[in-house]
Formats: structure tokens, sequence, C-alpha cells
């Protein structure tokens, strides 16, 4: 069954916050999702793109009150 | 040239590049780039093992980097490896200079290179160097 974890990174610098999504996710299984929280503004645009490169699938991205919720979805 | 290859030349031992080097370093290795990194001179003594000495700041950037919460330099350089399946090669004849061998080094490195053999390997990549 797929999960969903949220990876806090609020307060860390680029490339710290894909970084650590990028940990979760190599320990995730394909189909669970990760919300990343980031108040690294350069997430918005870093993210999807490293999510369309490697091939995963992004669901979308909000801010809430400085905080960015990016959120992936492990495809392979 | 083949753009999927990364070759990172390091050999500064200020703050602002070891991070620079280490950021790009980390982000092309996650993004499916083949990236091989080549430690010498002034960045080497970074790499012992056990090392926590922080590098000096090159200028008003560097100063302003040590009070935020950026990640590691040592940090990145390991997650470009362990995440990113990144090579970083100790300069053989830095080695040489500093007297160490490589069970002096962080356990992260790979086997120490020679100049030839890195620049043999660099042919047709990207080239970076800080």
């Amino acid at each position: 069954m797929s999960e969903r974890r949220v990876v806090d990174a609020r307060g860390s610098f680029c490339p710290g916050p894909l970084m650590e999504l990028i940990s979760w996710i190599k320990l995730a299984q394909v189909g669970d999702e990760l919300e990343l929280l980031s108040t690294d503004k350069g997430s918005v645009s870093d993210v999807p793109e490293w999510v369309k490169k490697v091939g995963h699938d992004f669901l979308g991205s909000r801010e809430e009150s400085g905080v960015w919720h990016i959120t992936v979805k492990k495809t392979k | 040239m083949d753009a999927n290859k990364i070759s990172i030349v390091v050999v500064s031992g200020t703050r602002e590049r070891l991070q620079m080097a280490a950021m790009v370093a980390s982000v092309g290795a996650v993004s499916g780039n083949d990236v091989s990194v080549f430690l010498s001179m002034n960045a080497m003594p970074y790499f012992l093992k056990g090392s926590q000495t922080p590098a000096p700041a090159e200028g008003p950037f560097g100063t302003l980097m040590a009070g935020k919460n950026v990640p590691a330099f040592r940090s990145l350089f390991q997650q470009a490896v362990e995440l990113g399946g990144a090579k970083v090669y100790p300069c053989s004849m830095a080695m040489d200079v500093m007297e160490v061998d490589s069970a002096g080094l962080e356990p992260f490195l790979s086997e120490p290179l020679g100049l030839t053999k890195f620049l043999l390997n660099a042919r047709n990549t990207q080239v970076w160097s800080f």
C-alpha cells in the first residue's frame, strides 16, 4: 500500500531540500508520495526540473506562510 | 561532447569555492550525470579522515554563509557519491606531498588518481574548476 511522507527541509538552503528529498525517495516504495516542505524558494523550480529529469511524477506545489509544499510521486 | 559527463577540478581551500564545487557535484550527480571530482592542492586537507576544519571565507558571501543553514560541503560531496554515484578522486601528487595514504582520507573518496588519467577521462566532458 502506498504511503505519503512529509520531508521537512525548512530552514535549509539550496541544494539541501533537494538532497533531503532524494535521500527519502531512495528509501520510499514505488507509488509513495513525498511532500517536501521548503523555505528555499529555488526548490519550487529545482525540484520539478529534477523530477522531470529522473522520471518521477511531480504532483504540484503550493505556498503557505512562506513554506513551499512540493509533492512528488515515486514511479520507479 | 558528452553533456552527461561532468568533470570537476577542486584546488581551492576557500568556503565559497568548496561549497560551489560540492553543489555542482551533488546536483549534477543526482540528476543523472556521470560526475568525477579531482581534489588537489588547498582542497585536500579538508578531506583528511575526520577533518572538521572550517574553510575560511574568501569574501563577504563566505562570511554570510557561515551564519546560515547551508549544507556542509563535505556532506554534499558525500551525497554526490552515495546518492548520485559520483567519484571523488584525491590527487596522487597531493597525497605524496602531504604524506598521507588512502586510509588517512575520508572513506567516501575513491582511490587516488593521477592528473594524466583524470585528464584522459575528462576529454569531451563538461569541465568545471574551483
